[in-house]
């Protein structure tokens, strides 16, 4: 099937890639471009594996052709942390136990990460329903609903102490 | 000369972090940041994609397979079906089970989504076009569902390449879709027994079939190097070395040309133990074309073909006297295990450990007979994260318990603390011939009852119901109580075996000069935090800091052989081992130590993190001085070098147990449930990581509810798969998942090492009959005995329809 050139922003960077019409946008990222952080877990937007942010949403991208994406901005995993220091999040899932086999957990962190910006305060029952696109089968949730909480709490911190 | 200031030594062992200790895990660095290395995201130069055509029918002949279509599709490579694997002889594969399966479909199906040809193609997309070429003739042939119809006279010969009425792996098939029949216990006292008894309760409890379900489906790359005539093999594999010795006794490719890599496993729970038709498929395109080859299913392949779980009809008698004492315990099971026996059992128990079915209760006399049957449905039957058929043994008996307080009219609660096992009888033989190795059940009973309020709780329950009688409120609340006894560690060499190759497992360690070290293990972590929990038993053992010792498993050219993560078998059996190893390595510093404090060997004792001169502590050596001196000194009598390696048979299995107590309200009208609390005690025995064991624990029971409540692999009866996407196959979000308290006592195993258990799957094995229970006993007032799994919103509520309570 002929291939089209199309430009994806991916992280802050333009890159170029060659496509097929059908082409999965999970496929693009993970086996062109090689971001391997997002992962399939189902193909039929159940799982949230394959969690990305596509212009400030949150997007199940094997649901989604990587043509659709053209001219977008999308954010994945890999582009959470600063060059100097890991997300947030990131660090409050390790000091939370918030994942086990770390199948789920690039997309629940990138889901979680929309998660905050949507509801900076969010209740356990908030998170709970904010999360509930995105499946994990071995935490069991209850950490990863306090790695959030958690990551919530620590960024308002920072926010105010850069406010005074 | 020694270190300056010395800390103390509680601060010495905090630096540690041995066991004990929450200490973080190093997996997450990696995988919080998108870096975990899982089989999907191995990429070769030239890597081609293997893909399967798959049959749509449960049971059909096939007539004819035409690939020249798909192999004229652009960047189609090849299509292999049986008649390219059989020249090779591996149109068919052995089972673990002592069976054999059809690698690719061989002049017929046994059920839907069986594999029958092999697509091979540049790219996923292209092997989606060349699957949709394939031409496949099939004739349908009559399906069978229901193991019972299977053993019919008259029922379809499923099996035709079986021999009729000869014998199977595990002895006499008295029917041609008859697998075995397995016994264990003493029929005819057991039968005598419950005849005699005051009070018998007789029930059929039906443990659904289902499915692991591991976020990552499974998966393999294959490279053959035709040059070196090296195989390497990357795959979702839970016993890498095990699947090298069967790659290389299939393909005749000796052992030590082919490398088995398990890289990072986006979970296992028992499914990825068998081994695949993918497996295979993958290694001969290898061969076949000379480039490396993928294969990983997606998410209906994995629900549809790769091994489910359960899957048994449990008939039992449990008898008492009139008091509530147990007298004798009978079961019958008609195990339904597919068109293949492809269960994953130690080799001699084709029903696993079924056998623990007298759970945490003494009884006196007791019977098993486990028939295994043939249908038209997938192969499998692994362990859905527990030992071998344990969940389904804890099912039984935690049921057949509150079958028989109603027959008694008794509280069930009530009814288990007088029959426990007593502490003063441990070790205890059970009448189905285990030996429970510690326990202390009474005590976790009660702490359990105190926490929960049970006496209130009944006081609630008993005021619900009468409101409900009298008309004001549609609601009913349900007290689920489960007191299990698992039965993990597979296990002694002496009776447990897969393939032939006894169930030790292994660890290797080695000192660095500097005083770091790095181990490595026979198993293989999909989430259990491996690195970070065998480096906390090391730090205690060895004295040198966790955060200081690398921990590797799954590479077969690196790791000693073992037989892999299954069956809560990594903490009884590698940890033992990882324990044992760092025992050598601690006697062999012992001798450094004391020739570099010129004393004799044992005038010296090992100290957190030192030896020390007995009597003078101040007079000591660090370990990292003692690692230093093993590489840069001669010492008499002492080769040079710190390295140690253990490969740890076990004299026993643990048996872990916990208390777990599931408080739920039911909607009568809508068939709806509130898990208002769930608590769990666990006894694991020593542990290690009180992090990760809350984790494994809060994991486990959402497994087990997902089961209980609502997860279940359906058929039609013309054999179709009614649930293979995760649209109709129930996994619980965040918002369903009930919160859970967990709590602990700790009753250490006698006979490991450090006393540890195991405890990654005791919270299935008792969170699924905790769970059902609060259902049945929801309903217990309103007359329910019995009622089948899942519990699903529709089955709840029309069991409240039949007990008439919509009218
Ligand atoms: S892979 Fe996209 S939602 Fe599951
Ligand atoms: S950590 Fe394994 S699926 Fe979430």
């Amino acid at each position: 099937m002929k291939k089209t050139p199309i430009e994806l922003n991916v992280n802050g960077q333009t890159r170029t890639v060659l496509v097929e019409p059908r082409e999965l946008l999970i496929h693009t990222l993970r086996e062109q471009l090689e971001l391997t952080g997002p992962h399939v877990g189902c193909e039929t937007s159940h799982c949230g594996a394959c969690t990305v942010e596509i212009d400030g949403r949150s997007v199940k991208s094997c649901t989604l052709f990587a043509v659709q994406a053209a001219g977008a901005e999308i954010t994945t995993v890999e582009g959470l942390a600063s060059p100097d220091a890991l997300h947030v999040l990131q660090t409050s899932f390790r000091e939370h136990h918030g994942l086990q086999c770390g199948y789920c957990t690039p997309g629940m962190i990138t889901r979680a990460h929309r998660l905050l910006q949507e509801n900076p305060n969010p209740t356990e029952e908030d998170v709970r329903f904010g999360l509930a696109g995105n499946l994990c089968r071995c935490t069991g949730y209850q950490n990863i609903v306090k790695s959030v909480l958690a990551a919530a709490e620590e960024l308002n911190t920072q926010k105010e102490a850069a406010q005074a | 000369m020694n270190e300056k200031a010395p800390l103390d030594r509680d601060e010495r062992i905090s630096n540690l972090k041995g066991m004990g200790c929450s200490r973080k895990r190093v997996e997450d660095v990696r995988f919080t940041q998108g870096r975990g290395n899982y089989v999907d995201d191995v990429k070769l130069p030239g890597m081609l994609f293997g893909d399967f055509v798959r049959s749509p029918y449960a049971h059909a002949r096939i007539k004819s397979i035409d690939t020249e279509a798909a192999k004229a599709i652009p960047g189609v490579i090849a299509v292999l079906t049986a008649a390219d694997l059989a020249p090779l002889n591996l149109h068919w594969m052995p089972t673990l089970a002592g069976d054999k399966q059809m690698v690719l479909a061989d002049g017929k199906v046994l059920f839907q989504g069986q594999e029958v040809a092999f697509v091979v193609a540049e790219d996923r997309y292209a092997a989606a076009d060349g699957i949709e070429a394939v031409v496949v003739d099939y004739e349908e042939l009559p399906v069978i569902t229901d193991p019972f119809k299977a053993l019919a006279d008259d029922a379809v010969v499923l099996r035709e390449d079986l021999e009729a009425g000869a014998d199977g792996a595990h002895g006499p098939r008295r029917h041609h879709n008859h697998i075995f029949l397995w016994e264990a216990g003493d029929k005819t006292t057991t039968e005598q027994a419950i005849d005699s008894a005051d009070v018998v309760a007789e029930e059929m409890v039906y443990y659904h079939r289902t499915h692991p379900c591991p976020l990552e489906t499974c998966g393999s790359v294959a490279s053959m190097d035709k040059i070196t005539g090296k195989l390497t093999l990357w795959g979702t594999f839970q016993a890498p070395h095990v699947v090298r010795t069967v790659a290389s006794l299939l393909s005749g490719i000796e052992e030590h040309n082919i490398r088995v890599i398990s890289p990072d496993i986006g979970g296992g729970f028992g499914n990825k133990v068998g081994v695949y038709p993918g497996y295979v498929c993958s290694i001969v395109a290898s061969i076949v074309t000379g480039k490396p080859v993928k294969w990983v299913e997606d998410r209906m392949e994995n629900l549809m073909a790769t091994a489910f779980a359960r899957d048994y009809w449990m008939k039992g008698r449990i008898s008492a006297t009139k008091e509530g004492k147990i007298t004798g315990l009978e079961c019958h099971v008609t195990a339904d295990h597919g068109a293949f026996d492809a269960c994953a059992d130690p080799t001699k128990f084709p029903a696993g450990f079924f056998h623990i079915c007298t759970g945490s209760y003494d009884i006196p006399t007791a019977y098993v007979g486990v028939d295994g049957v043939y249908t038209n449905k997938a192969p499998g039957g692994v362990a859905y994260r527990c030992s071998f058929r344990v969940t389904e043994a804890a099912y039984f008996i935690e049921r057949m318990i509150e079958v028989l307080a109603i027959e008694l009219d008794m509280d069930a609660a009530e009814l288990r603390r007088i029959n426990f096992i007593r502490q003063d009888q441990f070790p205890y033989q059970s009448a189905l011939g285990w030996e429970y190795d510690s326990g202390d059940y009474h005590t976790a009973w009660d702490k359990a009852m105190a926490a929960v309020g049970y006496d209130d709780l009944r006081k609630e329950q008993a005021e619900m119901v009468e409101a409900f009688k009298r008309g004001e409120s549609r609601k009913l609340l349900g007290i689920g109580l489960t007191h299990f006894t698992e039965i993990v560690g597979a296990g002694p060499v002496k009776n447990c075996d897969i393939l032939g190759m006894g169930m030790f497992d292994s660890c290797e360690i080695r000192i660095h000069p500097t005083g770091s070290a790095i181990a490595r293990l026979g198993t293989i972590s999909q989430g259990q935090g491996h690195a970070t929990t065998f480096a906390q038993i090391l730090a205690t053992e060895i004295g040198i800091q966790a955060d200081s010792i690398t921990v590797e498993e799954g590479d077969t050219d690196t790791a000693p052989y073992g037989l892999g993560t299954y069956g809560s078998r990594s903490t009884p059996v590698a940890g033992a081992a990882t324990a044992m190893a760092g025992r050598k390595i601690r006697a062999k510093a012992q001798m450094i130590a004391a020739y570099l404090l010129e004393v004799h060997d044992d005038d010296v004792e090992f100290d957190v993190d030192r030896f020390v001169v007995k009597g003078a502590p101040e007079r000591f050596k660090t370990m990292k001085e003692i690692a230093y001196a093993a590489y840069n000194q001669a010492i008499p009598g002492v080769e040079p070098g710190l390295e140690a390696v253990s490969y740890y048979d076990p004299p026993n299995m643990t048996y872990p147990f916990g208390a777990y107590i599931c408080v739920m309200e039911i909607d009568v009208d809508t068939g709806t449930h509130h898990v208002r609390q769930m608590y769990a005690l666990d006894d694991c025995g020593t542990r290690i990581n009180p992090m990760v064991i809350d984790g494994q624990v809060h994991g486990g029971l959402t497994e087990a509810y997902a089961i209980a409540m609502g997860q279940e692999i359906a058929y039609d009866e013309i054999g179709n798969c009614k649930t293979g996407t995760l649209m109709d196959f129930f996994i619980p979000t965040s918002f369903e998942t009930p919160h859970y308290t967990t709590d602990h006592t700790v009753t250490p195993s006698p006979h490991h090492p450090i006393g540890a258990k195991g405890v990654g799957e005791s919270p299935n094995v008792g969170g699924v009959p905790a769970f059902s229970n609060a259902v049945h006993d929801a309903f217990r007032a309103f007359g329910l005995r019995q009622s089948h799994m899942p519990h699903d919103q529709w089955r709840i509520w029309e069991t409240a329809n039949k007990l008439g309570m919509h009218a």
